[in-house]
């Protein structure tokens, strides 16, 4: 009894430290970058959320912000840097284009980042403004708070 | 008055290599045949008219017309601030014209990424690839016979559950 308890808490506790510690990579490629710019930026403040820290290597973050049309030209190198992430990981498709391809429905984009990578939060919107963002962030961190342990990197995912 | 002098001359100076002349959104326009490409560039970017800037090669494809593919060239002469379009039609088998790439460093890529879109091919480019789409791209995006729902994944769907 007294084990079990102490494994629940456990884990809501590492939840919540990993909420407020969302070190996030920026994959900009496109014009969502602008909305994403001033989310992170000091008018709405990501900071605030504890997801401030910007890596610039995939290997010391573990937010994904996807920000922008993915081709598929890109859908290789997208799926790398997915991979380089560290676990525990999370994605965010940020945008119309890489919820579904957006207004491009043709030869050159991915209808859809979730065809390469498995995506937690979708964000709408053409771009989206900073109070969506925000919002998305705020849904990941329930969704951290309350998922308990993801284990779905460690299945193959292609 | 200029416009008229600058057709004039490369009428004069083609001999027979310029179908048609007029003038589009105030510019000149020359329509020549595709083996005069050269000529013709060479001597727009000489003295006297020094057009020295090619400002876009492009391509449209009309896929009714017997000249499939039409060549579109844009220079633009920095000494005068003066624009002339350039253009030729080339056949739906095997279009290929000229590479202004010895002419203009900028046709390079300009002339690949034609290339890609349309397949139209350069004679005397020095690395004639494709510019956006990836190795193993098949067909040409741009061209009006390209499937509009064909898509060419480089890898396959995620499974999702």
């Amino acid at each position: 009894m007294p084990g079990n308890f102490i494994t629940t808490r456990f884990e809501a506790m590492l939840s919540w430290g990993r909420k407020f510690s969302l070190f996030h990579y920026p994959y900009v490629t496109a014009c969502c970058g602008m909305e994403y710019m001033s989310t992170a930026c000091a008018h709405y403040d990501i900071d605030r959320f504890g997801a401030g820290m910007t890596r610039f290597s995939p290997r010391q973050s573990d937010m994904l912000l996807v920000v922008g049309t993915i081709t598929q030209k890109l859908a290789p190198v997208l799926k790398t840097v997915y991979d380089q992430m560290t676990e525990p990981k999370w994605v965010i498709a940020f945008g119309a284009c890489t919820v579904s391809g957006g207004i491009y429905d043709n030869y050159a984009v991915v209808q859809g980042i979730d065809e390469i990578i498995p995506v937690d939060i979708y964000i709408p919107g053409c771009p989206p403004r900073p109070e969506t963002v925000l919002d998305g962030l705020l849904k990941l961190q329930e969704k951290i708070k309350t998922g308990g342990q993801d284990w779905r990197w460690k299945k193959k995912t292609s | 008055m200029e416009e008229k002098n600058v057709l004039t001359a490369l009428r004069n100076a083609l001999s027979g290599g310029v179908l048609e002349t007029g003038e589009s959104f105030g510019d000149p326009v020359a329509r020549i045949r595709p083996e005069a490409l050269l000529s013709a560039a060479g001597f727009l970017k000489a003295e006297p008219w020094s057009y020295t800037m090619l400002l876009d090669a492009t391509c449209v494809d009309y896929p009714d017309r017997p000249g499939r593919f039409e060549m579109i060239y844009h220079f633009f002469s920095l000494a005068s601030n003066r624009r002339i379009r350039i253009k030729a039609a080339l056949p739906a088998e095997n279009p290929e014209i000229d590479s202004l790439s010895g002419l203009w460093k900028n046709a390079d890529w300009l002339e690949r990424e034609i290339f890609d879109m349309f397949g139209v091919r350069f004679s005397g480019h020095p690395d004639l690839r494709r510019l956006f789409m990836y190795d193993g791209f098949e067909g040409h995006p741009l061209r009006k016979d390209y499937p509009l729902r064909k898509r060419q994944p480089l890898f396959k769907k995620r499974e999702t559950s």
